[in-house]
């Protein structure tokens, strides 16, 4: 393996945030030289200045679609925490409710949401709740499978001890399962985190017209109908630089909680 | 004399595997005593360990004792096997917080504990943060934090460096006369079995039967010097002798 030593653990630190950097940096540049270059109309592809700009002139009336998209999406991860996490601790405690709930889990996780979107949309009548539906079906999943899994990871001997001290269910459950089920449950949450948000994008789409009218996806629909791809692109930036804030926040919640003692969150020097 | 404090009477267990693990084991354990089972890599000595516990139950057979099994025991496992999320102080306190006593009223007893292994400095430690032999402490502490009648001890020092388990087998011989323990310890190394025991109960090849019990009695102290004596040697020697005789016969 060769690899250059870097003299400082901040030198090497300081690369892997710039190199990232300088290769978007030169990827917009060599964007715009060829929007110029061959002059491709706007309606095709804006240039990265020009999304830019837009971003500054429509910035304040898109951001307040995004809070509504925003809105569906986290109150559906909140939803789908509860939920997932209730469902998994009843599921830890028999394995007769977990072989009855599990397989409709999974049902309802490899069912395409845009498939059963139009019918959510068509039996919930307040279109919020109908948006939350489906954005809740596309991320309670990797939360309730990732917590069920580190429910039932509980160390054998630790089991043991806590048997022979004659720890009660309850007191399994809070002091020896529900912890060692954190890790899991936080990776399944940073998956679900993205995909909340994916799935308010999505339900907005189905119901177009029909929904709220409102949110960013609609935006984008709009925006794209009228040929106003810059708009369409500048809604596309806010997006995924939620999506982005979204994974950097849980990723950090995860570190925080999990520094002490978890393999995943210590220093990888020896 | 009085009765034994643990009596262990025509033990047998075979599991649902249809493995035979003990194949009738009789055995006494007296306040005080400190018995070592020697025996190879899975004869059962584990498993022995385990019913005495109660956490298997024998196919037949009787586990006795003449006092108060709950909370009499304390239990030393293989591994450290203490909670990553906790910090030393917690996870020794565990016991006791399952005995439901608060956590304040419990401090005494679980700082007493973690002086008498040597990690009174390190309460707040995470077992991330410490060395193998600091973690068994941690976990003999644990063992001791609800002021057992016997201690019971499976293989704890296999996993450690010699220099930390002749340091570890002499701070247990300390407990033992402070705390007027009774032990039973479960090890695959003779000279850990001689240098800590009053008795030595060897063990056949599974299923296990036991096949010697030998008293050691040693003139001078148990201590670090005691390995380099004759007496120490010839009483390895002829332990080491009635295992090797006990190998053959399986």
């Amino acid at each position: 393996m060769k690899r250059p030593k870097e003299t400082e653990p901040g030198n090497g630190r300081g690369l892997r945030m710039l190199a990232p950097l300088v290769f978007g940096v030169l990827v917009l540049a060599l964007w715009e030289w060829t929007v110029r270059a061959y002059d491709v109309p706007t309606y095709v592809a804006p240039g990265p200045l020009l999304v830019l700009k837009t971003l500054w002139t429509d910035g304040p009336s898109l951001l307040g679609s995004l809070w509504v998209t925003l809105r569906i999406a986290l109150t559906a991860l909140a939803a789908a925490i509860i939920i997932a996490v209730a469902l998994a601790v009843v599921m830890s405690q028999s394995r007769w409710v977990e072989a009855s709930l599990l397989p409709y889990a999974i049902v309802l996780q490899v069912t395409p949401i845009v498939a059963i979107a139009p019918l959510i949309i068509i039996w919930v009548k307040d279109v919020f709740l109908s948006l939350l539906v489906c954005a809740w079906i596309v991320c309670f999943f990797p939360i309730l499978s990732n917590t069920t899994l580190g429910l039932n990871s509980a160390d054998r001997g630790l089991v043991d001890l806590f048997r022979l001290y004659g720890a009660s269910r309850w007191q399994m459950l809070l002091f020896l399962r529900l912890p060692t089920a954190l890790p899991y449950f936080l990776a399944g949450l940073k998956i679900s985190g993205g995909l909340a948000l994916i799935g308010a994008v999505v339900a907005e789409f189905v119901a177009g017209s029909g929904g709220t009218q409102t949110g960013l996806a609609y935006r984008i629909l709009e925006a794209g109908y009228r040929l106003q791809i810059p708009r369409m692109f500048a809604a596309l930036v806010l997006l995924s630089v939620t999506g982005i804030a979204i994974y950097f926040l849980l990723d950090r919640l995860a570190f925080r909680l999990l520094r002490h003692w978890h393999e995943s969150a210590l220093p990888k020097e020896r | 004399m009085t009765a034994p404090l643990l009596t262990i009477e025509g033990v047998r267990k075979t599991f649902a595997s249809g493995l035979e693990a003990l194949a009738g084991v009789d055995l006494a354990v007296n306040t005080g005593e400190f018995v070592s089972i020697l025996g190879a890599s899975g004869c059962g000595k584990s498993t022995l360990l385990r019913l005495v516990a109660g956490l298997a139950e024998p196919s037949s057979g009787d586990v006795r004792w003449s006092g108060e099994r709950r909370g009499g025991i304390g239990f030393v496992f293989q591994e450290p096997t203490l909670m990553p999320w906790a910090d030393v102080f917690s996870n020794v306190y565990l016991p006791l917080r399952l005995a439901g006593r608060p956590r304040a009223e419990s401090a005494a007893r679980v700082t007493e504990a973690l002086e008498q292994v040597g990690l009174a400095d390190f309460e707040s430690s995470y077992p991330r943060e410490l060395s193998g032999g600091m973690r068994m402490r941690a976990s003999i502490a644990r063992a001791l934090v609800t002021q057992p009648e016997i201690l019971l001890l499976d293989e704890p020092f296999a996993a450690l460096d010699e220099q930390t388990r002749f340091k570890l087998n002499e701070d247990l011989l300390r407990v033992w006369r402070a705390r007027r323990l009774t032990v039973l310890f479960v090890t695959h190394s003779v000279f850990e079995s001689v240098f800590l025991s009053t008795r030595v109960v060897v063990m056949t090849a599974r299923p296990g039967r036991i096949a010697a019990d030998l008293p050691i009695d040693f003139t001078g102290e148990r201590d670090a010097v005691l390995r380099t004596t004759g007496e120490f040697g010839a009483a390895c020697g002829a332990v080491s002798q009635r295992l090797a005789s006990v190998s053959e016969a399986a």
